[in-house]
């Protein structure tokens, strides 16, 4: 089905909406000195059923819907949002937003309905697989992995599916629509022994159909790989304490490049200038052979738009290039601040939100190092390979990983597990030192969700296995 | 006085649990909320922001009889229409029916439910005037900037309002509900030395407008952090006292809630299953959980069940003395809700004699913590590993800025080795400490 009809069916025809009504809304919120107005309309849908103790304990179900609209004149933004999607209320919110730019009259607004290639189907994946099946499969990775071990004491799972339809009206003249969706499943498991616990997570997803749920997000295989890693931190030691060499595994270690870089490349923090990169383009600030891209057009990506929350078309941006910084994301209103283009990169977690410069996908192109050799080069060091979260001071360019499942390396081989510990480093020093690039890599299998100015969006990352030479690993061994 | 549930709100939800009953739910719960709010920043003394909130939501929980016990599902929307209350009723009882039977599932007992709302003093006027809202930012970021030339850069001052209702009810009978307001002033800036940049910021929040501190005075805090932080330097490897400063200090409570919280002992994913009469803290440690403090940022009346709350202690002279139950969770530890459906209320750890300064003193070497980052907390085993920024302490006073540092200790350890325990609580948030001395943790850096 087309995005813009299944937006006319949810948002537009029950509130009495066409696109000439939502063009004098636009026009409305459009002020003599407002250099950037839009309209944006939501209607949000998601399930999910959560199984723990080897039971379907619960499901759940949430309907959201409403507008959102707003002004832009210079640097100000004028906000207004609400559930009620109607003429009057809608007019109401754009005079309120409208008023950051002074009264006034102001132009036409005509709106001409553009569409994009779709990255993903546009059904709702909440109907892709019966409701009872999704409970079946629940138990499916309950029984997958407590048979890793017997020692797999605990399982919680989530199985999840969200929709998402919105609308983007801008002044500028775009009437644009996006039907999302995103499953997720998600495994968190604890082996127990004695004293010792450990614990171990997996999960995937993406935007498409519960299809999703095969080969390497094959359920089972997800469950066994939490169950594997609980049962591998059972016998983890005391992670080091100090400056080291450090392994990342390919995938979901790509946050790194998140914490690292990636916030600090967002258009915002480097308009305002307090970011640590801000006023470093064509500066190296990572080693050469490094490559890091942002790209929201991958097919059925968890970090994938179709058009961002601007109405804007999602691209794929090189933002370092050989270790040379090459660009920053952009939304509309930074992107125009510094005389660059959008890239695709606006996003909001809601009607309710701005739209801010976001992540979609981002990781570091391969190398042409085999992973092995990245291993067998290390005397003594860490090797990381999953990782809980992360954090970043995007002024002082301090950020934090921490480590789920790592081990350390003695004399270029895999040795003893350590404990979870959290990685510090400084993000515009931390890539250039990276001695060696992997050829392998690897997306995340799709649950990253990243959290900026109180607001959540769905992302993904990845990075084939590299090595620094010096990264400060926050254990309490010697 | 009673505070009176929101008429409209009242209304939608006990047509609410009239549908859910007509679709087949045996119990039921539903809860409403509204609100309004403005929120306006200011950076580099000009208006950057003014948003204008209005929201609202409803949503319901069901429990179906099965043979071996209650099946639960749980729907929410924000269209309070009577065709959408009709759908999520029936989604819910849908949804519900395919959920395993389980004992422990239902209602609260009726003897627990609140039986008086009584007035916690949690909604106070508030004016939602963006003039008003946009001059107390200006004077707010004008005053973190004049604190030293070198703050150069801001991300502004920002000021929020909000004020709303919510009412819950169930098929018990139960129908209550209060009304709430929230004021708060930030501000954060960045200064510049030596080629690089630090942020650091200050806040103030309270239900009551006019108990928010003045914005000049958390400007001047926050100017005061971020300058202080510049030409942070990086520590060699040691393991050293540690003194966390009272809003890093809140974390450790936040970490100790998690351990405490039903969910994670009836799975046996918290470190401190079985932790009940265990001595954690030294005698002087005592953290209180007040649902009912007047005013307060975390108070309720009732919890998300609809359970009456209460004033008591989690860890009385040291000793843990209770849990953070729900229904549900006491039901599985074969133990009565503590009101805590939703988690703590207002938690806090009780203030002793000493000043900041005092503690510093009584350290004489070692890391003050100011800032922390990461989620490197594992509730499980209580490995405890954060990124951190502070100052380092020689001879009780502060030396130099620390960043680039990393704390590690398992949080048994870091609540049994508490030996000091600060007089500067101030209560600016639902979870909140006095600064705290550690004696010693592994401090990771160059």
């Amino acid at each position: 089905m087309d995005p813009m009809d299944l937006a006319e069916a949810l948002l537009l025809a029950p509130a009495g909406l066409d696109a000439r009504r939502l063009a004098a809304l636009v026009a409305e919120a459009a002020g003599p000195s407002v250099e950037l107005a839009d309209l944006y309309l939501e209607h949000s849908r998601q399930q999910a059923f959560h199984l723990e103790e080897g039971r379907v304990r619960s499901g759940s179900h949430a309907i959201a819907s409403g507008f959102g609209v707003r002004a832009v004149a210079g640097e100000a933004t004028g906000f207004a949002y609400g559930e009620e999607i109607g003429n009057a209320t809608i007019g109401e919110a754009a005079r309120t937003a409208s008023t950051i730019a002074g009264h006034g009259a102001s132009g036409a607004v005509a709106l001409t309905r553009r569409t994009a290639p779709p990255l993903y189907p546009a059904d709702d994946p909440i109907g892709s697989l019966a409701d009872a099946d999704k409970v079946r499969l629940l138990e499916r990775v309950d029984r997958a992995a407590r048979a890793v071990d017997p020692r797999v004491d605990q399982v919680v799972a989530t199985i999840a599916a969200s929709h998402e339809v919105v609308v983007v009206a801008t002044h500028d003249g775009d009437l644009v629509a996006d039907s999302r969706p995103l499953v997720r499943l998600s495994i968190s498991v604890v082996a127990r022994d004695g004293e010792a616990r450990g614990r171990g997570s997996s999960g995937g997803g993406g935007r498409g159909p519960f299809d999703l749920f095969t080969g390497n997000l094959d359920p089972e295989s997800l469950a066994r790989a939490a169950a594997r890693q609980a049962v591998i931190n059972l016998e983890a030691v005391a992670a080091p304490a100090g400056t080291m060499e450090v392994v990342l595994g390919p995938g979901w270690p790509g946050i790194l490049l998140h914490e690292a870089i990636g916030h600090g490349l967002e258009g915002d923090f480097n308009r305002k200038g307090t970011s640590a990169f801000a006023g470093r383009l064509g500066q190296r600030v990572a080693a050469p052979g490094v490559t890091v891209v942002d790209d929201g057009t991958l097919t059925g990506r968890r970090g994938s738009l179709t058009v961002d929350d601007e109405g804007s078309p999602p691209q794929e941006t090189v933002l370092i290039d050989d270790g040379i910084l090459a660009a920053y994301l952009q939304d509309r209103q930074n992107g125009r601040l510094m005389g660059q283009a959008p890239t695709g990169n606006g996003r909001r977690q809601s009607f309710a939100h701005l739209p801010i410069p976001r992540m979609t996908n981002t990781f570091m192109r391969p190398g042409e190092t085999d992973p092995e050799e990245v291993l067998a080069s290390v005397k003594d060091g860490l090797y990381a390979v999953q990782f809980s979260g992360g954090q970043v001071d995007i002024t002082s360019g301090k950020f934090v990983f921490a480590a789920s499942e790592a081990y350390r390396i003695r004399d270029g081989k895999i040795a003893e597990p350590v404990r979870d510990a959290t990685l510090i480093g400084d993000g515009p020093d931390c890539l250039t030192k990276v001695t060696m690039v992997g050829n392998d890599l690897a997306l995340d299998l799709g649950i990253g969700t990243c959290g900026k100015c109180g607001q959540s969006v769905p992302v993904g990352v990845g990075l084939p296995t590299v090595k620094l030479s010096a990264l400060t690993v926050g254990g309490t061994a010697g | 006085m009673s505070p009176t549930p929101d008429a409209a709100l009242a209304a939608a939800v006990e047509q609410l649990l009239a549908v859910a009953a007509d679709a087949g739910a045996d119990q039921a719960q539903a809860a409403a909320q509204s609100g309004r709010g403005l929120s306006v920043t200011v950076r580099l003394g000009k208006a950057e922001r003014i948003e204008h909130r209005r929201g609202r939501s409803i949503s319901l929980t069901v429990y179906v009889k099965g043979e071996a016990g209650m099946r639960t599902a749980s729907c929410t929307t924000t269209d309070m229409s009577s065709a959408a209350l009709a759908e999520t009723a029936h989604q819910a009882v849908t949804l519900a029916r395919l959920a395993d039977d389980d004992p422990a599932a239902g209602l609260p007992e009726r003897e627990a439910l609140v039986e008086r709302v009584d007035d916690l003093a949690l909604a106070f006027p508030v004016q939602l005037d963006p003039q008003a809202a946009l001059d107390e930012a200006t004077a707010c970021e004008a005053a973190a900037m004049a604190v030293d030339r070198r703050i150069t850069n801001s991300e502004g001052a920002t000021v929020s309002l909000n004020t709303g209702d919510v009412v819950l009810g169930n098929s018990l009978g139960l129908l209550v509900g209060y009304p709430a307001s929230r004021k708060s002033v930030g501000c954060v800036v960045v200064a510049e030395g030596d080629g690089a940049k630090e942020r650091d910021g200050w806040g103030s929040v309270a239900r009551d407008p006019a108990a928010v501190e003045p914005p000049e005075a958390v400007g001047r805090i926050a100017g005061e952090r971020t300058t202080r932080r510049l030409g942070g330097r990086q520590l060699t490897t040691r393991k050293a006292p540690v003194c966390f400063e009272h809003d890093v200090a809140a974390t450790l409570l936040g970490h100790l809630a998690g351990g405490l919280s039903g969910t994670a002992l009836y799975r046996r994913t918290s470190f401190l299953a079985g932790a009940i009469g265990e001595t954690l803290f030294p005698p002087f440690v005592t953290v209180r959980d007040e649902g009912r403090r007047m005013s307060g940022l975390g108070s309720s009346p009732f919890d998300g069940e609809g359970v009456a709350t209460r004033d008591r202690s989690l860890i009385d002279a040291g000793v843990v003395a209770g849990y953070l139950l729900d229904t549900y969770a006491g039901r599985k530890l074969d133990l009565p809700t503590t009101g805590n459906a939703g988690g703590p209320h207002n938690l806090f750890l009780r203030p002793g004699d000493d000043d900041l300064a005092t503690l510093l003193r009584r350290m004489d070497t070692g890391l003050l913590v100011t800032d922390l980052m990461g989620q490197g907390v594992n509730l499980i085993t209580g490995d405890y590993s954060r990124g951190a920024a502070g100052f380092w302490v020689e001879g009780g006073e502060i030396a130099f800025p620390i960043h680039e540092v990393t704390l590690a200790a398992n949080l048994r350890d870091i609540f049994g080795r508490m030996v000091a325990v600060g007089s500067d609580l101030r209560f600016d948030s639902a979870c909140c400490s006095p600064s705290v001395l550690i004696e010693e943790m592994t401090l990771a850096g160059s």
